[in-house]
């Protein structure tokens, strides 16, 4: 197939790998989004779409403050996004403000602190790679960051996966059988602070909500069990964040957007496609499967 | 089983109290039960009922008095899958990606290791607890596909995994069919034999009369609490719901 005279699907595929700098943005890319992806199961069911934006949103401060002392960057952001959590829960349980405007209000109290930070520490500060992600100048000392703090969130995910599902599902049953549920809350609350700090290397603070929620809310319209639910997400994130990078290559536009963008498409294609929660069902116009 | 020992109550709850943000859900509420009885927990809606069982699993914290269940903290319950509880219908996600058999296998996630692998007994003991409720045709079958009284069955059959000796069970009749109603009841006296204890809510007058040994009525506090026969009378349920007769709730006859 030819996209134009001098370009076929190979070349299309391979001439981007010869450069280093494509090769290390594809694996870190889809290595945060498989991170972001199976916690993005998690986060649908749990509901906690806004929350994972507030998280997204608060580290801003943090990675500000930490590029100025020069230490690792994921040490601020985490740091933050786990006080704005814990600014919010005090907050909710201290006034008669409703969660979800305590919520919008801590948040981008957090955000607007990171950007007057970055005007006044006049360093360099790449205030656009904080917002919109920089996959493609991805430094080595990000590279080992990436794979330590997603490594970490895997193993933990995979450790308690069950425990999470049934607390997501029936946190009362979890109590009762005495699970503590109140650890499980905070741990699903840490890597989600960790995965935020991972992902907003690929597509910056703004988007990376995108990358928590999509991907699971895509897999929810296409199963009915968990586990599928959980490789589905992890699958159709990584195939977003691949298919983002190469369009931005060739069509020379925003990686973070593009891979967004991909992610979105996807889901807008399950919305109307999936086989039984789809607009049109498709599977039913073939073989009358309700 | 049939061990009736009066010094160590299944249940044993003393002036407990639970409030929500300074906002008092439930006051100095006694209750003591022994193995193999069956309570009904009476009351109108936002009279502490699910505050009651909240109380009992651990689910939020008493503010004052004492829960001892089996003579012990309700953690160490926890801890012992003494307690199960079989939730209303509409207080669980019915769109949850999950099936019937991963359901029920959550009643053993206490006693199985931190990764939660089922070893064989616990494939066991959800088999058999699927077919006690029979369900053993909708073992991969999604909640979401089940209906309203098989999706009840299927928490019963979580309960029953559990082996748990308390049962508490908020609302079982509501919203099911003919068949599981039956089934339930049938269950339901099983459980007396075996000797484990229930606690169940309801809005069914009949159901009171018909499975509770005690009944215990409450709004807010304990209205009044004893034998069925004794303490279900048109009197206390008049107070318990707030002035309405009971005529209105059971008929004339009564």
């Amino acid at each position: 197939m030819e996209l134009c005279s001098f370009l076929t699907l190979d070349s299309f595929i391979t001439d981007p790998l010869t450069h280093d700098f494509m090769r290390k943005a594809l694996l870190m890319s889809s290595l945060v989004a498989a991170v972001c992806g199976f916690l993005s199961s998690y986060l649908t069911l749990k509901g906690w779409a806004l929350m994972g934006d507030a998280v997204s949103h608060s580290v801003m401060p943090g990675v500000v403050v930490a590029y100025a002392l020069g230490l690792p960057f994921s040490l601020g952001a985490f740091i933050f996004g786990v006080g704005s959590v814990a600014l919010i829960g005090f907050i909710k349980q201290k006034s008669r403000v409703k969660e979800d405007t305590v919520i919008g209000l801590v948040f981008t109290g957090f955000f607007a602190l990171g950007i007057v930070l970055v005007s006044r520490i006049k360093s360099n500060i790449d205030l656009h790679s904080i917002l919109f992600g920089s996959p493609l100048g991805i430094s080595l000392s990000d590279v080992k960051q990436t794979i330590f703090i997603s490594l970490l969130v895997v193993i933990l995910l995979s450790i308690f996966r069950k425990d999470l599902m049934l607390y997501c599902f029936d946190p009362r049953h979890a109590k009762t059988v005495g699970i503590n549920v109140f650890f499980l809350h905070y741990l699903l609350l840490t890597c989600l602070s960790l995965a935020a700090v991972v992902g907003l290397q690929s597509v910056g603070i703004i988007l990376v909500v995108a990358m928590l929620i999509t991907p699971g809310a895509t897999a929810y319209l296409l199963t009915d069990k968990f586990d599928n639910m959980t490789i589905i997400s992890v699958l159709s994130a990584i195939i977003s964040s691949v298919i983002g990078i190469y369009v931005s290559f060739w069509f020379d536009l925003e990686t973070g957007g593009s891979i967004v963008l991909a992610q979105t498409f996807i889901f807008l294609f399950a919305f109307l496609f999936a086989p039984r929660y789809g607009i049109f069902k498709v599977k039913k116009l073939f073989t009358g499967y309700k | 089983m049939e061990t009736t020992n009066y010094q160590n109550f299944r249940i044993d709850a003393e002036n407990i109290c639970v409030d929500y943000n300074g906002k008092v859900a439930l006051y100095d509420a006694n209750l003591r039960l022994k193995p193999g009885q069956i309570c009904g927990l009476v009351g109108m809606n936002g009279a502490g009922k699910t505050t009651f069982f909240n109380a009992l699993t651990g689910f939020v914290s008493i503010s004052k008095g004492k829960i001892r269940i089996n003579g012990e903290s309700v953690r160490s319950a926890q801890k012992d899958q003494t307690i199960a509880y079989v939730p209303q219908n509409e207080g669980i996600d019915s769109q949850f990606p999950i099936n019937v058999w991963d359901v029920v296998m959550m009643g053993r996630y206490g006693s199985m290791n931190i990764l939660r692998c089922p070893r064989e007994s616990d494939v066991q003991a959800v088999k058999d607890a699927i077919r006690r409720v029979d369900l053993t045709d909708h073992l991969s079958t999604p909640i979401g596909n089940l209906s309203g009284g098989q999706r009840k069955r299927t928490f019963l059959a979580r309960a029953i995994a559990q082996r748990a000796s308390i049962l508490l069970l908020d609302e079982p009749f509501s919203g099911v069919d003919i068949r599981t109603e039956k089934l339930i009841s049938e269950l339901f006296i099983q459980f007396k034999n075996e000797g484990k204890t229930i606690l169940l809510s309801t809005h069914d007058m009949i159901h009171v009369r018909e499975f509770c040994d005690l009944v215990l009525l409450i709004n807010k506090t304990v209205v009044a609490y004893g034998e069925t026969s004794e303490v279900f009378t048109p009197e206390n349920i008049t107070t318990t719901f707030g002035g309405i007769s009971p005529d209105f709730l059971f008929g004339p006859e009564s």
